[in-house]
């Protein structure tokens, strides 16, 4: 399709305006037309998590998004939560926990768990599991991670 | 990147009468939630016609709501909504069941029931809890000045994989399931390797009225075990109307065994999808019966 599609939204705040193919990704669209590098590219097919981002609030696969359904929502990335309490609690707790290893499922991890923390005031561990089931680690076997946002979960209420 | 084939327009339309007139020009690729879409398009599965039609902005498309004695679910609804909703949870507690199963949070978070219906994978989670209860297809179409609707039973609106009874012009509304009559139990199961993100090794649905030792209208629906979700109809009739026995059970067992047809792929083989049929009807039987 040679004819892009203008789309306008509003992306960690701020109103944008893209011009976008109509079969491309809303992964693709963040990192390829609009450098934000920090939603990850894993597995392309929804399985890994890697690019999770927040639609609307609520958190999805960045690349089985299509970009052209961005148009009107509000779309937050890693890179809109930089100065979030919530994110930034998870942060120091992903950090303190040796949580981070390669580091590339992190932005998705902290976007998820937040979700996860936004739900429940003081998520049990099975709880935190399952609100993670759909974001792949394959360095730290998830314990340190579980570890971290159960940290995180605890620091806000005290 | 992927192909996009002839891919030459895009609308997301908000009224459903505008998006039935574009599909009335034939060659649409209709997208809701993309789950699916996506990633065929990707592996080149799917190829899009000339206009990718987004129907995620029609109001008229969402909704789950009782009207008379049927529910009706439109075909917007995501898979996270069907979990939120005490309708659902309450009286379609199997629908429930494979929705809490269904892939990850951010997936069920954009997938549609619509979108899981017209994929018509032969795994769909959905498909197996909707037949147990049955559950039937709706269908609108721009005839004339108006719209036309038609409705249809799941079990015959599926086809084969990823196909379906849906013309071209045509666009899946909603989901009517009757309300289930007082005493109707029914339990979801799916087997796979891990608890999320899985497709199914096999599914399987049964549900009944229990009364006393006994189950009437039984229903026992599979996944995955042959080209559409199918019912096992010589299983259903062993235990129609008789007590529920460990004979009964074990008969219908065999059955199932028997009356499925599956392949074998990279998840199992024909030989390891029937020994679970069997297995876990017995085990999902007993449960529905004395749980």
């Amino acid at each position: 399709m040679s004819r892009s599609v203008e789309i306008e939204f509003r992306l960690n705040g701020v109103v944008r305006r893209a011009a976008v193919r109509a079969d491309m990704s809303a992964l693709a669209m963040l990192r390829d037309v609009l450098g934000l590098t920090g939603t990850k590219y894993g597995c392309g097919e929804g399985e890994c998590g890697a690019c999770t981002i927040l639609v609307d609030g609520a958190s999805l696969n960045a690349c089985l998004l299509f970009a052209v359904d961005c148009d009107g929502r509000e779309v937050t990335t890693i890179e809109g939560l930089a100065n979030d309490p919530a994110a930034q609690r998870l942060q120091r707790a992903f950090a303190e926990h040796g949580a981070v290893q390669c580091g590339f499922c992190t932005p998705g991890m902290v976007l998820q768990a937040g979700r996860i923390l936004a739900r429940a005031g003081q998520p049990d561990r099975a709880t935190i599991q399952r609100g993670l089931e759909g974001n792949l680690c394959r360095c730290t076997g998830y314990k340190k991670i579980i570890d971290a946002v159960e940290a995180a979960a605890k620091e806000r209420a005290a | 990147m992927p192909d996009a084939g002839a891919l030459e327009r895009y609308a997301a339309p908000r009224a459903l009468a505008e998006a039935l007139e574009l599909l009335r020009d034939g060659d649409a690729t209709i997208v809701a939630g993309g789950t699916d879409l996506m990633p065929q398009s990707h592996s080149g599965k799917a190829r899009f016609g000339s206009l990718l039609l987004n129907i995620r902005r029609i109001a008229e498309l969402g909704g789950i709501a009782l009207e008379g004695d049927t529910v009706r679910i439109g075909a917007l609804t995501s898979i996270s909504a069907l979990l939120a909703s005490p309708l659902v949870r309450e009286r379609l507690s199997i629908l429930a069941q494979a929705a809490d199963q269904f892939a990850s949070e951010q997936v069920r978070n954009a997938a549609t029931i619509g979108g899981n219906v017209c994929n018509a994978s032969p795994a769909g989670d959905t498909l197996v809890p909707l037949i147990v209860l049955d559950a039937a297809v709706e269908l609108a179409a721009k005839a004339g000045g108006g719209i036309e609707t038609r409705t249809l039973p799941l079990q015959d609106f599926l086809t084969g994989p990823g196909r379906t009874q849906r013309r071209p012009h045509e666009l899946m509304t909603a989901v009517r399931v009757p309300l289930p009559p007082a005493g109707f139990v029914a339990r979801f199961y799916k087997h796979g390797t891990r608890p999320a993100l899985d497709i199914s090794t096999i599914s399987l649905g049964i549900g009944g009225v229990r009364r006393g030792d006994r189950l009437e209208r039984v229903r026992v629906a599979f996944g995955a075990v042959a080209p559409t979700p199918i019912r096992a109809r010589a299983a259903e009739a062993l235990i129609e109307g008789r007590a529920l026995d460990a004979a009964a059970i074990e008969a219908a067992a065999e059955a199932a065994h028997d009356e499925v047809r599956p392949i074998s792929d990279v998840r199992a083989s024909d030989w390891y999808r029937q020994e679970l049929v069997r297995n876990m009807t017995r085990r999902v039987l007993a449960h529905v019966a004395f749980g």
